[in-house]
């Protein structure tokens, strides 16, 4: 046995939610336990998975490839683990763990087959983030947006459908402008292997680069879309307010997985090796990016409801990730990724907690009574049994306090190291001369973002918390409550650990600009030889 | 062949535009299933117009690839189809609960002022 079986885990966190997702549709409805048992199986597997394939990855010998269905390299699907997709899929683990306790007592019941989706959503986005064929991430997106659909639908009333319709129309046009891009790079290069293509896009004719560029032109306007990059993010505050709680931090998820979208090919694509063409695209996503964080400031202050309000901070997030990336500059992109991390669980969190704090105002279960009458489904879910959890009050005031922290990067929490050291990679040599205008202009716009967010969320919780009278102790499930504690005591360990984790950010983000150890790994990962082949020959 | 195929995929995917801009969701689904296969006609055609070139087979000895019509797109096609033919459903049932529940047809769920 040439191969050890540790090779095999890369293709699992596709695998185990897709065969977790078929087991749970013949699962009877009425039987709670069990689905959310399998599926907690499942995400918790997915968690271990991911953290062993950051200590494969983290290893010495760089990418590790999977050869899906034992072909070669630019011929059959390409299955690849470096050190940012292992933090990816650990980071999706985490949320979808948090998300699916929290919805164990209510949003999971009114609908059906939240669990199925669910899987089929974790199964999409740990595909995309795995694979490195172009076409095979079309399907995953597709995947994971299929699952989105259902899920933001979940638990039926005409508000979802409206923002449903909304969202699947742009999504459905945007995964056609894909499909046209991947004709046109296939086209013009021949290839869909991100490797083969970033090999191959220095060798080529005038005319075919051109065709490329407009196929990676197409490509970025798909990844945008769900990036959020304005003008192409319109549909999303809406969708994050109207979709309910742990399907909403799901998605803050799929936001991201636009901008590592972008981050991935772009890197490998247009790196300094691409020749003529080497840093295509990269002015516009800074552009872009720069325009993106105005515009969900803006959003941010002329919102005043809770879910908006955390769509834009997802905004201003994306914005900000994508001004790094445009950028072009290896110490950056690792602020970036810790940034990513920190506003990612911040605005997750954020959105399992807003509807707890709505709570306060109104008592909890009309929202509920609604939904299910909505929905029409024949049995009523069991009241959630319990007192609740003492104190409640002050637990919500401080979960609320550390999300406001993090996502407008007050300190002491991640969003300040984050951010400071964004601005910081981006003054790098310290010499203000040398220092571009554009950077400046970012750093004012980072400044001035943090700055609309500290505003408001400071008018939402001073309206919230401080109201007089009416604020009436809200009933807490320790599910509902575990799930926003534990994130936020990650982004605490974050916090404390910024060390270390900056080390390791800092190799992904060197391994990401070194294209050549991708190509070599990829294009020469060698087969496994057929046990029948094997003895033909012999 | 070149025009006729460029003609009529630029038809199909303007008609299908504009479709997808109308107010109603009857319009919007029309356009995107035009939209769709101007897309798939698309993708089949960037393995290059031939005309008589047959399927890629296994004969005896090594094939010449130039002698084949690229396989690769048809496979393209074939798994965007039935994506496109996925999601396409999807979307007609969330349009039918959206008229069920608001009672028009209306992208906004609502009707417009008059």
């Amino acid at each position: 046995m040439s191969m050890d079986w540790t090779q095999h885990l890369i293709v699992l966190p596709v695998l185990l939610p897709l065969l977790c997702a078929a087991l749970l549709i013949p699962v009877d409805e009425r039987r709670h336990r069990l689905k959310f048992s399998i599926n907690m199986a499942s995400v918790a597997a997915l968690l271990a998975i991911a953290i062993a394939l950051i200590i494969r990855a983290d290893g010495a010998d760089g990418p590790q490839v999977y050869l899906v269905a034992n072909w070669a390299a630019p011929f059959g699907i390409t299955l690849l683990v470096d050190r940012l997709s292992a933090m990816m899929l650990l980071l999706t683990g985490i949320l979808a763990g948090a998300a699916l306790i929290y919805a164990a007592q209510r949003w999971s019941r009114i609908g059906v087959h939240f669990h199925s989706l669910f899987q089929f959503l974790l199964m999409g986005i740990n595909g995309a983030f795995l694979t490195h064929d172009l076409f095979n991430l079309f399907v995953f997106f597709e995947v994971m947006l299929a699952a989105s659909y259902g899920l933001v639908l979940h638990g039926y009333n005409a508000g979802r459908i409206r923002a449903g319709l909304e969202f699947i129309a742009v999504n459905l046009a945007a995964s056609l402008v894909f499909l046209i891009g991947l004709a046109l790079i296939y086209g013009a290069s021949g290839t869909l292997n991100l490797s083969d293509l970033a090999q191959r896009v220095a060798h080529l004719g005038e005319i075919d680069l051109v065709l490329l560029k407009a196929g990676m032109a197409a490509l970025a306007i798909a990844f945008l879309v769900k990036g959020a990059m304005w003008p192409l993010g319109f549909w999303l505050p809406t969708t994050y307010a109207a979709a309910s709680p742990p399907v909403a931090a799901m998605l803050v998820l799929t936001t991201k997985m636009g901008v590592y979208a972008v981050l991935r090919v772009w890197t490998l694509v247009f790196s300094e090796a691409a020749g003529e063409a080497s840093g295509f695209g990269y002015e516009l996503l800074l552009y872009g990016g720069m325009v993106t964080i105005a515009f969900g400031a803006a959003g941010m202050l002329a919102t005043d409801t809770a879910g908006r309000m955390a769509g834009y901070a997802a905004i201003i997030s994306s914005g900000t990730l994508l001004a790094a990336i445009g950028y072009g500059n290896a110490q950056l992109v690792t602020a970036a990724l810790y940034y990513l991390v920190a506003s990612t669980i911040a605005v997750g969190t954020f959105m399992l907690l807003i509807e707890l704090i709505e709570r306060i105002r109104s008592p909890g279960a009309a929202v509920l009574a609604l939904t299910v009458e909505a929905f029409a489904i024949e049995e009523t879910p069991e009241e959630p049994i319990g007192v609740g959890i003492p104190a409640a009050l002050a637990f919500l005031g401080l979960a609320f306090t550390g999300c406001a922290l993090i996502i407008t990067g007050l300190p002491p929490l991640a969003g300040f190291i984050g951010k400071f050291s964004l601005i910081h990679s981006l003054l790098g040599s310290g010499e203000a001369e040398s220092i571009a205008g554009v950077a400046w202009v970012l750093i004012a716009l980072l400044v001035f973002s943090g700055f609309a967010a500290i505003i408001a969320l400071l008018r939402f919780g001073v309206r919230t918390f401080w109201a007089m009278g009416r604020v009436m102790p809200p009933r807490l499930q320790l599910t509902e409550a575990a799930p926003v504690g534990a994130l936020l005591l990650i982004a605490l360990v974050l916090t404390v650990s910024a060390g270390p984790a900056f080390e390791y950010l800092g190799r992904a983000s060197e391994e990401l600009h070194q294209t050549g150890r991708y190509v070599e790994a990829v294009l020469s990962a060698p087969t496994v030889p057929s046990p029948a082949y094997g003895r033909e020959a012999m | 062949m070149e025009l006729v195929i460029a003609l009529s995929i630029g038809i199909l995917f303007g008609s299908g535009i504009w479709l997808l801009l109308r107010p109603r969701t009857f319009q919007v689904i029309m356009g995107l299933m035009m939209m769709d296969y101007a897309v798939n006609l698309f993708i089949f055609v960037m393995g290059r117009l031939r005309v008589d070139s047959p399927p890629l087979t296994l004969g005896s000895g090594p094939p010449d690839p130039a002698a084949f019509a690229d396989p690769l797109p048809q496979a393209l096609v074939l798994t965007a189809l039935v994506i496109g033919f996925a999601t396409t459903a999807l979307f007609l049932v969330v349009m039918i609960g959206s008229r069920g529940l608001t009672g028009t047809d209306h992208v906004d769920g609502e009707e417009p002022p008059r």
